[in-house]
């Protein structure tokens, strides 16, 4: 078995069992960009006994609110977090499909209001679980299937 | 039914919803034909919001508003509005709320509706929102089978353009409460899309001469031409789903048409008992109230 090259974090949140080559999506749902200040180590492709293959995402002094956490099912459902606090993991929890996510995703419909720069509009999406997670544009009804083209 | 503030879209009702309106409707079905007058909306005003073209509809708005007592107001010529000059629908929708009670809304932007509904201190109503929802097309469609036909265990056919046309798909999505059989009568190339046919309602493949024989209800739309690569192509196929009188000789079928038709329908079909779509659209009237007495009221 491969040990993990990254190291132990202090203070922070981890993201395991994240679907292997989804840890870069998985940042941007959490809001972590090029110039973000977050410490920020990944590892991608590393071996699983539950999911083969898998990636791992730890952020250094930065709690992730729950809510946040659960866009991350969009595109991990089986994700779990660990929050740690010393070097100790002090919670630890599957993520849940939120009900609804605004802000994040982008209507595929290019005739959707959600798009229209003139207007003042977040683009918001009802979550369905039904064969896979499949996000419906609460405006003009357009389903996304593959969520990770779409995420802004 | 829960009392509904803003119409947006037909999925947004329950058949519960369904009936309470067209229910409402038959109240003022004799208000409609000015038989009997109803001030019930006085002093109240409609600003109706048509950044498309659609005088049907515009019009039975305003027929409806004014056969109750209310007055309207419109939103004139595109080309000498604000709009013109860059303004947000956003902008447009805070201004027209201090003008009015109510706004009906058509807009080419699909979800511009429920935007809308969600800025607007009034009740907004949907009349169509691009290649979305027009929920009031929709309940009149519904209407119209409750009076000329019946709206429980119904076989109707759909027939033209079932891919593009969201009357279609709208009224499929209402009938589907109701238990109905459709029988899809459409050429290849608009066809009924897939995430329809998927819906949990009996869907029958058919040509149109079986589908007079055994439907009570032929429900059907124009095929645009402008869907076709070239004319010719269109020619072909439009003049394949043309019903005559002759071939409702035997048939007590109602047919039904959104308007408006280009030759879908012969002119020899108007005379006919089975003709109901300028029927239907004065049906447009009662069930607009109904609606405007139910946000207004």
């Amino acid at each position: 078995m491969n040990l993990l090259t990254i190291s132990k974090i202090k203070d922070g949140t981890v993201i395991d069992h994240i679907p292997s080559g989804k840890a870069l999506e998985v940042l941007r749902i959490i809001g972590v960009r090029s110039g973000s200040k977050e410490k920020v180590s990944m590892a991608m492709n590393v071996e699983s006994s539950k999911m083969g293959r898998k990636d791992i995402v730890k952020v250094e002094g930065k709690y992730i609110g729950e809510e946040e956490l659960n866009r991350i099912s969009l595109i991990a459902p089986e994700a779990t977090i660990n929050i740690i606090e010393n070097y100790e993991i002090v919670r630890k929890f599957k993520v849940s499909l939120p009900e609804r996510v605004e802000g994040i995703l982008k209507c595929p419909n290019r005739n959707c209001i959600s798009n229209d720069p003139r207007e003042p509009v977040l683009a918001r999406f009802r979550i369905e679980n039904s064969d896979g997670v499949v996000a419906r544009c609460e405006y003009c009804g357009k389903k996304v299937y593959e969520i990770e083209k779409y995420l802004v | 039914m829960s009392k509904f503030r803003n119409l947006i879209s037909i999925d947004d009702l329950s058949r519960k919803d369904i009936e309470h309106i067209l229910s409402r409707a038959d109240e003022f079905l004799d208000v409609a034909r000015g038989e009997r007058k109803l001030r019930i909306l006085e002093g109240r005003i409609l600003a109706n919001l048509f950044f498309e073209p659609s005088t049907r509809t515009r019009m039975s708005f305003e027929s409806a508003m004014k056969r109750l007592g209310g007055d309207v107001i419109n939103l004139g010529s595109l080309e000498a509005s604000s709009f013109a000059k860059g303004e947000s629908l956003a902008d447009a929708l805070r201004v027209v709320e201090q003008y009015a009670d109510c706004i009906v809304l058509r807009h080419y932007r699909e979800g511009s509706a429920r935007f809308a509904s969600e800025i607007c201190s009034i009740p907004v109503i949907n009349a169509g929102d691009g290649a979305g929802q027009h929920p009031t097309q929709t309940l009149l469609d519904l209407y119209t089978i409750k009076k000329e036909a019946r709206l429980d265990n119904l076989k109707i056919a759909l027939v033209g353009d079932l891919k593009y046309s969201r009357t279609v798909h709208s009224l499929i999505k209402a009938l589907a409460l109701f238990n109905a059989r459709i029988y899809l009568v459409s050429p290849d190339s608009l066809k009924l899309p897939e995430e329809i046919l998927e819906m949990d309602i009996d869907f029958v493949e058919s040509d149109l001469k079986t589908a007079i024989e055994e439907v009570d209800v032929v429900y059907v739309t124009r095929i645009q031409k402008e869907r076709f690569p070239d004319e010719e192509e269109y020619r072909k196929v439009a003049g394949s789903y043309r019903i005559t009188a002759e071939m409702l000789e035997s048939s007590d079928a109602i047919i039904m048409h959104p308007l408006p038709r280009v030759d879908e329908i012969a002119y020899d079909v108007d005379g006919l008992k089975n003709a109901v779509y300028f029927r239907q659209a004065f049906y447009g009237v009662p069930v607009r109230m109904a609606i405007l007495a139910e946000v207004l009221l």
